[in-house]
C-alpha cells in the first residue's frame, strides 16, 4: 500500500457541512470521505491506495478536480483499490455532490 | 420505480429502507473506527470498517438498524466490524426500539482477523439471543451481492424473521467452500442455476427459513419488514425445541435428496411449475397454494 498527500489550490467550497462518504473500499473503486474546516483556499488530499507507483497519476486526476471544483477549504480522504483515473474522477464529482447538496 | 437492492451499495440500501432522512449513524466514517488489522497487514482499510450501524424509524416505529458492506472485502466479519453490531445488540437491549433490522451481505468471518473475527461471531450470536430472550424482536434481510453464508449464515437463522429475495443466498459453507473441500463433482460453484436453486431465496422460503421472498426491490424489502413489525417474537426452550423438531423432520424427509428441485417436488410443488422462471409475486402465490405457506 503506499500513501500519498497532496494540497491543492482552489477556491472556496460550500461552507460547513456534516462530513460525506461515497463510494466503496472495493476492487475498482474507491470510499471518498470529505469534511471541512481546512484553509479556505486549500483542498489537502490524502490518498491510501493499495496500487504502488501512481504518484504522478493521481497529481494529474487531483489538479483536474481542483481545478474543475470550488474545493477550498475541504479535507479529502481516499481509500484506494486500484481504481482507474476516470472511476476517481467519478467519484470525485460525486463527493462534492454530496457535499453541496448536504445530504449524502 | 423500482430500485435493485442487489445493484445498490449498503449505505444506500440502509437509507432507502428506513423513513427519509429518519437515519441517525453511530460511529461515523469520520469518527475513522477502522480495523487496526488490516492496517497492519498494509491493506486498504474502510472508514466503518465495512458495518453502517444507527438508529432510525421504520413506518413511523423506532428501530436500530445495521447493514453490511458486501463489496468490502466480501462484507466480512472483522473485530471492529462485529464489535459495531454487538454495540448496537446491546444498546437495542437498553432502548427497547420496536425491531433491530441487520441487512446481510457477508460472506462470514474475515479470514485476515482471524480468531478476533471468529470472536466477534460468537459475541454476536450471544448478544442476540440474549436479547431475543428478553423479547426484542430481530428481522434479517438477503438480498445482496455476497449473499449471507458461514458465520453471517449463523447469525442470521438467529433471527425471528428474515426477508431474502431470490437473488439474495443463504448457507452455511458457501459454494466455493463445498467445492474446495469435496470437489466439483459435489458441488460446482460455478454453475449459477445450481448455486441458486440450492442457497437461493426461493428454496430458503419453501423450505420455511425465509418468512417473506420479495423482488429484488428495496421498497419490497421496506414493505415485508414494516408487516414484520407485528409479527410474533421471544425466545424460549419449547421454539428452539420446535424448531429443533422440525430439523429432524427435514432431514428425515429430505437426507437423500440430491437437489433442491427433489425437495420442491416432495414439498408438493408440482413438476410443471417453474420455479426459477417465476415472478416474487407468482412464486409466492404458488407456494401458498401448492404447499399451504402462510400468506
Amino acid at each position: 500500500m503506499e500513501r500519498l498527500q497532496y494540497e491543492l489550490e482552489s477556491r472556496g467550497a460550500v461552507a460547513v457541512r456534516k462530513p460525506v462518504l461515497v463510494g466503496v473500499t472495493a476492487s475498482g473503486n474507491c470510499e471518498v470521505l470529505v469534511e471541512g474546516g481546512g484553509a479556505p483556499d486549500r483542498c489537502a488530499i490524502d490518498v491510501q491506495t493499495s496500487a504502488r507507483g501512481f504518484g504522478e497519476i493521481w497529481q494529474a486526476v487531483l489538479r483536474d478536480f481542483g481545478e474543475r471544483h470550488a474545493a477550498g477549504g475541504l479535507k479529502i480522504e481516499i481509500h484506494d483499490v486500484g481504481a482507474t483515473p476516470a472511476v476517481v474522477s467519478l467519484r470525485l464529482d460525486q463527493a462534492l455532490e454530496a457535499w453541496e447538496e448536504g445530504d449524502a | 420505480m423500482r430500485r435493485s437492492f442487489f445493484e445498490a451499495s449498503a449505505r444506500d440500501r440502509l437509507l432507502e429502507l428506513v423513513d427519509a432522512g429518519s437515519f441517525r449513524e453511530l460511529i461515523p466514517p469520520e469518527a475513522r473506527v477502522s480495523s487496526p488489522h488490516l492496517a497492519m497487514l498494509d491493506q486498504p482499510v474502510a472508514f466503518d470498517d465495512g458495518l453502517i450501524a444507527g438508529a432510525a424509524t421504520l413506518d413511523g416505529q423506532p428501530v436500530l438498524v445495521a447493514a453490511q458492506e458486501g463489496a468490502f472485502l466480501g462484507g466480512a466479519i472483522g473485530e471492529v466490524h462485529g464489535a459495531k453490531l454487538v454495540g448496537l445488540i446491546e444498546r437495542a437491549r437498553a432502548e427497547r426500539p420496536a425491531a433491530v433490522l441487520i441487512l446481510f451481505d457477508s460472506g462470514g468471518v474475515r479470514l485476515h482477523e482471524a480468531n478476533a473475527g471468529l470472536i466477534a461471531v460468537s459475541e454476536i450470536i450471544r448478544a442476540l439471543l440474549a436479547a431475543r430472550a428478553e423479547g426484542l424482536r430481530f428481522i434479517g434481510l438477503i438480498g445482496g451481492s455476497g449473499g449471507c453464508f458461514g458465520g453471517t449464515g449463523l447469525i442470521a437463522r438467529c433471527c425471528d424473521a428474515l426477508v431474502m429475495s431470490e437473488e439474495g443466498r443463504l448457507a452455511m459453507s458457501g459454494p466455493e467452500v463445498i467445492e474446495t473441500v469435496h470437489g466439483v463433482e459435489e458441488f460446482d460453484s460455478r454453475d449459477r442455476a445450481l448455486v441458486w436453486r440450492v442457497t437461493g431465496g426461493k428454496h430458503r422460503y419453501l423450505l420455511g427459513e425465509a418468512g417473506a421472498l420479495v423482488a429484488d426491490d428495496i421498497g419490497a424489502f421496506r414493505a415485508a419488514a414494516i408487516r414484520l413489525l407485528d409479527a410474533p417474537a421471544g425466545l424460549s426452550l419449547d421454539s428452539v425445541e420446535r424448531e429443533h423438531a422440525l430439523l429432524a423432520e427435514r432431514w428425515r424427509r429430505f437426507g437423500s435428496c440430491d437437489d433442491a428441485p427433489e425437495i420442491w417436488r416432495a414439498l408438493g410443488v408440482p413438476p410443471g411449475e417453474d420455479v426459477a422462471m417465476m415472478s416474487a409475486e407468482d412464486f409466492v402465490a404458488m407456494a401458498q397454494r401448492c404447499i399451504g405457506r402462510p400468506a
